[in-house]
């Protein structure tokens, strides 16, 4: 593989090919995204990604009648989507031109083409005949995007597992906090989550921060997610976290889950800020805690807002996710799921159970086919068709 | 060989199966990861892949570990060599 050497250092950096965007940050893919601001605008969106061969609609089912901190939210999410590297283009259609104007302006930042189009005295007919135009002229300037060499410690790369078992703390966790280790020295920008999925080893992650500032952020998010699980909580939360499946695949409590969870953060690196959900880091490189839910897309969804153009997914008894427009490369341990689900796996580790593979190997084959995806190879959840969005609500709509 | 069971660290009490089938009265090896030795222990109970052992006797109430961590309490005794899951043993918190 190419590599090159990096600032400061000897240590010579692995090299991909990505797109340089408008600012100077790195993308792995090339998408022009049709993105509807709220859930009234999904069936043009779809009908604009359907008459331009090529261009993506991502539907959700929020955005009306929002307000506070849960609308807040809702706009990064969309805005951060539009904005992620991997995106080249963006059209976004929404109901009314206000807040539809919000997310263009927000998009428009990074200095890439974006433009709304609103339903409201129009219709959707003209709506979509007028969208489809420049999506079509947004998809053949994209169509001449070259990819080109870009450094490892470039990326910005994210991490969440996923139907995790005890083969996920003993294996594919481990692997991915081996590879933590080795691109955080390299200058990497990284990103974990799952606040709630910490439960019982948040001692262990405050002792990861990298001050006690940063350490005390972190316990008083892990707090505020604690508290809000108890207030709303009816029994032990069995069968929810730990999930169904998790139980099935031998884990018994959320203590036991959350270890392995953390396995996925290595043991060097630590964390240098805690993020609010789908909030762009801006410490430079290195580690970052975000504040997400444990449920598979809605992590990765506002992970891949925060700017995430690789994800790296360990999982147990075969969660299947993808997204839109970040690749979400799976990996298990569990020599049944890469043997009964192997269409859904990107990396089998189930070798270090036979002790045929240790981690430091297991890690470089992940870095491997990691940087096989940024040059464009397509991933197992791209190949079947997995775009799973999911926007976090905090709470009702007005 | 392929061990049968896995062991995060010294001080756990439970270990992980890793292989499919195992049966009751099976003679297992395990491998302790902390230090790289080889254990052995005789399945009490048929266990499927994935779920836990008990690697001694634990009493009722006492605190499971694993990673070397306390991951939960038993809510049964439990003798070396049984499954340990959601029927013997429960988290403390929420």
């Amino acid at each position: 593989m190419a590599k090159r050497q990096s600032h400061g250092s000897r240590r010579a950096v692995p090299t991909f090919f990505g797109y340089r965007r408008e600012k100077g940050n790195v993308g792995i893919r090339n998408h022009v995204i049709i993105l509807p601001l709220d859930d009234l605008s999904n069936a043009a969106a779809e009908a604009v990604a359907n008459n331009i061969k090529g261009a993506l609609a991502i539907p959700h089912p929020y955005g009306r009648l929002q307000f506070g901190a849960d609308l807040e939210l809702h706009f990064r999410t969309l805005i951060g989507t539009g904005s992620n590297p991997n995106v080249a283009a963006a059209v976004v259609i929404g109901i009314e031109p206000g807040w539809t104007k919000r997310v263009v302006d927000g998009i428009a930042k990074t200095g890439k083409p974006v433009e709304g189009f609103s339903i409201e005295g129009n219709g959707d007919i003209a709506t979509i005949a007028a969208a489809s135009r420049r999506a079509k002229d947004f998809l053949q300037w994209a169509s001449e995007k070259q990819r080109e060499e870009c450094a490892l410690n470039e990326l910005y790369i994210s991490v969440k597992c996923g139907e995790s078992d005890t083969t996920s703390g003993l294996g594919s966790c481990p692997t991915v906090g081996n590879l933590i280790d080795k691109v955080d020295a390299m200058g990497a920008t990284t990103c974990f989550g799952e606040t709630s999925e910490i439960t019982g080893a948040e001692q262990v992650c405050a002792s990861r921060a990298a001050t006690p500032e940063v350490a005390k952020k972190f316990l008083a998010t892990w707090n505020a997610y604690n508290d809000f699980i108890n207030e709303n909580k009816t029994n032990d939360l069995s069968e929810s976290q730990p999930t169904k499946g998790n139980i099935a695949g031998g884990l018994t409590t959320i203590e036991e889950k959350a270890f392995g969870n953390l396995a996925k953060i290595g043991h060097k690196a630590k964390y240098i800020d805690v993020l609010e959900p789908a909030v762009a880091p801006t410490k430079g490189p290195g580690l970052y805690f975000m504040d997400t839910s444990s449920a598979a897309a809605e992590c990765v969804t506002l992970q891949a807002a925060s700017g995430a153009v690789v994800h790296l997914f360990p999982t147990g008894q075969g969660n299947i996710i993808g997204n839109p427009i970040e690749p979400v490369i799976k990996l298990t341990a569990n020599p049944r799921t890469a043997r009964t689900m192997s269409e859904h796996i990107d990396l089998d580790v189930s070798g270090i159970l036979r002790r045929e593979m240790n981690l430091n190997q297991a890690g470089n084959a992940l870095i491997d086919i990691m940087l096989r995806t940024c040059n464009g190879r397509l991933t197992a959840a791209e190949s079947l068709g997995h775009r799973e969005f999911v926007l976090t609500k905090l709470y009702r709509s007005a | 060989m392929t061990p049968h069971f896995l062991v995060h660290n010294k001080t756990d009490t439970v270990g992980v199966v890793v292989v499919e089938g195992i049966k009751a009265g099976q003679r297992l090896t395990g491998w302790m990861m902390d230090g790289d030795e080889t254990i052995a222990l005789r399945a009490v109970d048929a266990i499927p892949l994935g779920h836990k052992i008990a690697l001694r006797n634990i009493k009722k109430d006492e605190t499971v570990l694993k990673y070397g961590h306390d991951v939960g309490r038993t809510v049964a005794a439990i003798a070396k060599g049984q499954h340990v899951h959601v029927h013997n043993m429960k988290t403390k918190r929420w």
